[in-house]
């Protein structure tokens, strides 16, 4: 048994080493002072950093994807909140066929759905724009806010919208004073979840992108084509940072509130 | 309160869905139907769209061998790469939900981390790794084992290899809410009467967990065979998978007619995949993982 289990943990520990590696070569070579993006380390330097501050595309890019993933991630929550408040607390026909169709566009391969929102505006002479991709990303980006939402809100008891309601408050009025609060976790983290999702997309943003308009995953997917660079170490060190310290404190957070309204 | 309202027409329901039904209608449901349409019409030599009834894309993408072979290949690439993150995901995925240590929701956390860290990062960190100048190489080379740096990237291992990474936190995610929800005394009944860790495991905890091993490889194979990032970064010149051939006659070649048909056989193919699972698992257990 114990042989067994410590294979198990020795597998255990393989993997999470192929998982973590790589991320943290990255962050190792951001740091190094060669003009190559590579290895030997020739010392520990802050230089890269700078530059990406100085490479105007790169704040550029940097620009528009917070934008869009901060449109994206507000849309989109908003859209998932009240779809997963018709889910959960309502009873109507069709129920099944609808609940399907709200996460119809992760059934879907973002590949095609690429294509088919691409073709489709641009046959009504849309032009490729900023709008284009936040309709995209927030397309993508709703089954995953509505899943989240769902599953947190199943587990809100019914009983205090109901004693709300029985007190004389509007639908609207419980909605804002009993079941957004309970729910605000679920909330905080589908925004997250969207944020984070679009401001990592490139399968369809590669589609979508305006010519001469770069998001940081679309900017890297640039850079790599010429070579390998210190500098694209740097922005993966930086892309690392926003995307796992934004979620964890963001889970922190949302922690924090929900043993606060549990007390 | 949705009681009370029952008995006439309660219209809220629809009210609070209006917007993600009619964004999903104009955005996805009309677009992919519009696709079909588009596959139909031809690319004109000038470079526009001849509108009409022309079955010539339809006629290229399935008679063509070199389509079949690409699809042949993606679905290889896909299989395999499925196969071996149900492999590698297990392991992990049992430590975790049957480990004694109290940090057990820091190690699944952990685990989780690199689904966060930026899918093009973590596909472009395997240069580092095994480019010409990459860590691996660097460590062969100042050893003394190799004289010259191997090439070892940009053929279909490393797109494997790229893929596995990118996808491996669903299938561990899956495997481990399925195992979790094993009544640790089935396991317990099954060894005391008197079978062994290994026969528990494979009579018992193991059937149990089909079902998020299941969900994983769903997952990961749709997703997989779904992509075309990976081969274009980590994949040689006749690593490509059917997704790169969309992205080709779109994005490369401007031809949106073939384009379409392309996209409608990879959504037919991949969503057949998802039907059948659906069909005979069920997709709530994909749900779970968002509890």
């Amino acid at each position: 048994m114990l042989s067994g289990w410590s294979l198990i943990r020795l597998g255990t520990v393989l993997v999470y080493l192929f998982m973590f590696a790589p991320v943290a070569v990255v962050i190792l070579l951001s740091f190094n002072s060669s003009q190559f993006g590579a290895f030997p380390m020739e010392g520990l330097s802050f230089r890269w950093f700078v530059e990406l501050a100085n490479n105007d595309a790169i704040v550029r890019a940097f620009k528009t994807s917070i934008l869009l993933g901060i449109l994206t991630s507000v849309i989109s929550t908003t859209l998932g909140v009240m779809a997963s408040l018709a889910m959960v607390r309502y009873e109507f026909p069709g129920k099944n066929l609808l609940n399907t169709a709200l996460i119809a566009p992760i059934l879907i391969p973002e590949v095609v759905l690429a294509v088919s929102l691409l073709l489709f505006l641009q046959f009504l002479s849309m032009p490729k724009n900023f709008l284009l991709l936040l309709l995209g990303h927030v397309i993508f980006t709703l089954p995953f806010v509505v899943l989240v939402v769902q599953a947190r809100l199943v587990g809100i008891k019914k009983e205090y919208e109901e004693a709300a309601l029985s007190l004389g408050a509007g639908p609207i009025q419980t909605f804002f004073a009993v079941t957004l609060p309970l729910l605000m976790p679920a909330v905080l983290a589908g925004m997250l979840f969207a944020f984070t999702i679009s401001f990592d997309d490139i399968t369809g943003t590669l589609f979508w992108k305006p010519p001469g308009v770069e998001t940081v995953p679309t900017q890297i997917f640039a850079m790599l084509r010429i070579s390998i660079s210190p500098e694209i170490n740097a922005l993966g060190a930086v892309m690392i940072i926003i995307t796992v310290v934004l979620p964890l404190s963001g889970a922190a957070l949302a922690r924090r509130l929900a043993r606060r309204s549990a007390e | 309160m949705a009681a009370v309202a029952a008995e006439e027409r309660d219209l809220r329901p629809w009210i609070l869905l209006s917007p993600a039904l009619t964004t999903i209608t104009l955005l996805l449901a009309i677009p992919t139907c519009f696709v079909v349409v588009y596959s139909f019409w031809l690319r004109t030599a000038a470079g526009g769209e001849q509108v009409g009834f022309y079955l010539d894309n339809w006629i290229e993408v399935l008679t063509d061998q070199f389509y079949r072979d690409i699809l042949f290949q993606t679905f290889r690439i896909a299989a395999i790469t499925t196969v071996l993150c149900a492999l590698m995901g297990y392991l992990p995925a049992y430590f975790i939900a049957f480990s004694k240590m109290r940090n057990k929701a820091f190690l699944l956390l952990l685990l989780m981390l690199p689904f966060w860290v930026s899918y093009i990062i973590r596909t472009m960190s395997w240069i580092n790794i095994l480019g010409v100048s990459g860590a691996v190489n660097y460590v062969l080379t100042s050893l003394g084992i190799v004289s010259e740096p191997i090439q070892m990237l940009y053929n279909e291992t490393t797109v494997v290899l790229g893929l596995i990474h990118f996808l491996l936190p669903f299938m561990v995610l899956n495997i481990y809410v399925s195992l979790e929800g094993i009544d640790p005394n089935l396991v317990d009944a099954a060894r005391s009467l008197g079978s062994t860790p290994f026969q528990a495991f494979r009579e018992v905890t193991l059937p149990l967990s089909l079902p998020g091993l299941a969900a994983g490889g769903l997952l990961c194979f749709v997703l997989g065979g779904g992509t075309y990032i990976t081969p274009l970064i980590l994949g040689g010149p006749t690593d490509a998978m059917f997704a790169n051939l969309i992205y080709e006659a779109i994005i490369i070649q401007l031809n949106w007619p073939l384009g379409s048909a392309l996209s409608i056989v990879l959504l037919v193919v991949l969503g057949a995949v998802v039907l059948l699972y659906n069909r005979f698992l069920g997709l709530g257990q994909i749900r779970k993982g968002f509890g």
